[in-house]
């Protein structure tokens, strides 16, 4: 019974210069506990898509239910169920780290008391512990993005959502990331839903992937048999596999190859520091 | 309904404690008004207003909804920061309340324009003026209620825009034309017949007038009356406006 399942799941926006398709026809599924790689060159459509899984950009077509919630008929359902974390984050940087967490709790309905109790162990499990008390503005890069986990993480969500994770982020927070991720996966068997454009993030935590090109599925399968299949062989890497099937490759496909900082999308208003 | 007065208060509390960080924030709103009761109110002590009571009484009515128009209209540049740090969305995502999401905003600025407003009548009474409590309570009622229309309308706009660039200039355009037209600083009733009549399109002028009435005691009079359905429609309107914004996605 999959925890996820989209069906011609589409957004058209109007502009100036008429209607943009920015998503034409998802379909999709999601197996519970599993963690899904969505990935795609930069405008494919993934952030869209994973506004509208999250209720926060209503569909102008198709349907898709969050675990057992149609988007649609119970999108109340659909946010007690998932959680969501952007790519921006979303924290204010005056506000303190416990304040925050404590807030998120409340937003998810939660006692007082219990908001209170779940902040601590939220910031123990994450490592935020000692932070509880500084501003947001004052952590870094991967202590924030941590930040901005758990509090997607607040409500013990069915489906975690993440938006390019690591985006901004050096390489040893990464690593660290990754492993959250895991971790949560294998402590509370969350389901895990993470957009990126970095091959070797989507290759080295993605059980199976779906790739996204123009706002449509291209392909999907497990890193290895979309290596096999459009690439020629298990040894082949994702990034020949990646171009085969979309013809162009990610932006900043191996970020600090060049030694350089990836480019903060715009609208990003913090790009954290390396 | 449990639920959406906790939300509101969760919300309203978050704003509230964001205003008491910027203290200075907190008095910026009431030095435009202030420096019109200092430098612009003498001027009117002798003139012939020809309505009831001292000039005094026909000003500082003006310059409460000054406070209220100005600094509510502009409520929004605080949202469109939030935005881009995402605080909108990861709100927007979770179960709460979109009513109480606008709410709790709108609430908190209604409070501390009152507060501004209070400041301004302080002022006043030591230039000079002389009203009656229950008119300056109205007065201070008008000021609540034309917030919560104007900052909803405002946060309204601000989830539509991106940038303060495109939002600032459209609130300039808007302000200007409400003040001027309804007779904020002195009664439309001195000017042109034609003039007259076109601020009785203006929705503000069915406030200021009425709060003029109640600084002179009138407060069973049309003008009350008039005021009071004019702002309570409009309150309700803009509210509904903005919750909308909430609800859906903002560009």
């Amino acid at each position: 019974m999959p925890v996820l399942s989209a069906s011609g799941l589409a957004r058209t926006f109007s502009s100036k210069r008429g209607p943009v398709e920015a998503v034409r026809g998802i379909d999709l599924t999601v197996e519970s506990g599993e963690i899904l790689g969505f990935l795609g060159p930069n405008g494919a459509g993934k952030t869209t898509t994973l506004r509208m899984l999250t209720t926060l950009l209503a569909p102008t077509g198709g349907s898709a239910t969050v675990a057992g919630c149609d988007l649609a008929r119970d999108p109340v359902g659909v946010r007690r169920a998932a959680g969501y974390v952007a790519q921006s984050g979303g924290v204010d940087p005056n506000v303190s780290v416990r304040e925050e967490l404590f807030t998120q709790a409340r937003l998810y309905r939660l006692a007082a008391s219990e908001a209170r109790a779940r902040t601590e162990e939220l910031a123990a499990d994450l490592g935020l512990s000692e932070l509880l008390d500084r501003k947001t503005a004052t952590l870094s890069g991967g202590q924030r993005r941590r930040l901005d986990v758990a509090m997607g993480l607040t409500h013990r969500p069915q489906v975690l959502f993440l938006d390019e994770p690591t985006t901004g982020l050096d390489p040893g927070s990464r690593a660290d990331l990754w492993e959250l991720v895991r971790r949560i996966r294998a402590e509370h068997g969350t389901t895990v839903f993470l957009t990126t454009h970095y091959l070797d993030e989507a290759d080295a935590l993605a059980d199976r992937l779906v790739i996204v090109d123009k706002g449509v599925v291209v392909a999907e399968g497990t890193p290895d048999a979309l290596k096999r299949a459009h690439a020629g062989s298990p040894d082949a890497s994702l990034q020949d596999a990646f171009l085969a099937i979309t013809g162009r490759s990610p932006k900043l496909s191996a970020p600090f190859e060049q030694g350089g900082t990836p480019i903060a999308a715009p609208g990003d208003p913090s790009p954290v520091a390396l | 309904m449990s639920a959406l007065l906790s939300d509101t208060a969760l919300i309203f509390g978050r704003y509230a404690r964001q205003t008491l960080r910027s203290r200075l924030q907190m008095l910026f709103g009431v030095l435009m008004p202030l420096l019109y009761l200092l430098f612009f109110g003498p001027l009117l002590t002798d003139l012939p207003l020809s309505s009831q009571g001292s000039s005094w009484q026909v000003l500082v009515p003006g310059l409460l909804l000054q406070l209220a128009l100005f600094g509510a209209s502009f409520c929004g540049f605080g949202i469109i920061v939030e935005k881009q740090y995402g605080v909108v969305e990861r709100m927007r995502v979770t179960p709460v309340s979109r009513l109480a999401l606008l709410l709790g905003r709108v609430l908190r600025d209604a409070l501390l324009f009152v507060l501004q407003s209070a400041l301004l009548v302080g002022a006043a009474l030591v230039m000079g003026l002389r009203a009656p409590l229950p008119g300056i309570l109205i007065g201070f009622a008008f000021v609540a209620v034309l917030t919560v229309a104007l900052a909803s309308l405002s946060y309204t706009l601000a989830m539509r825009v991106s940038t303060p660039q495109a939002f600032g200039p459209v609130i300039n355009a808007l302000t200007m034309p409400s003040m001027l037209l309804s007779g904020l600083m002195l009664p439309m009733s001195l000017g042109p017949r034609w003039l007259d009549v076109l601020s009785h399109f203006m929705p503000f002028r069915y406030l200021v007038d009425a709060v003029r009435a109640a600084f002179v005691g009138a407060y069973a009079s049309p003008a009350v009356l008039y005021g009071v359905l004019v702002a309570l429609a409009f309150a309700a309107l803009s509210v509904i406006f903005g919750t909308r914004a909430f609800r859906r996605a903002a560009a």
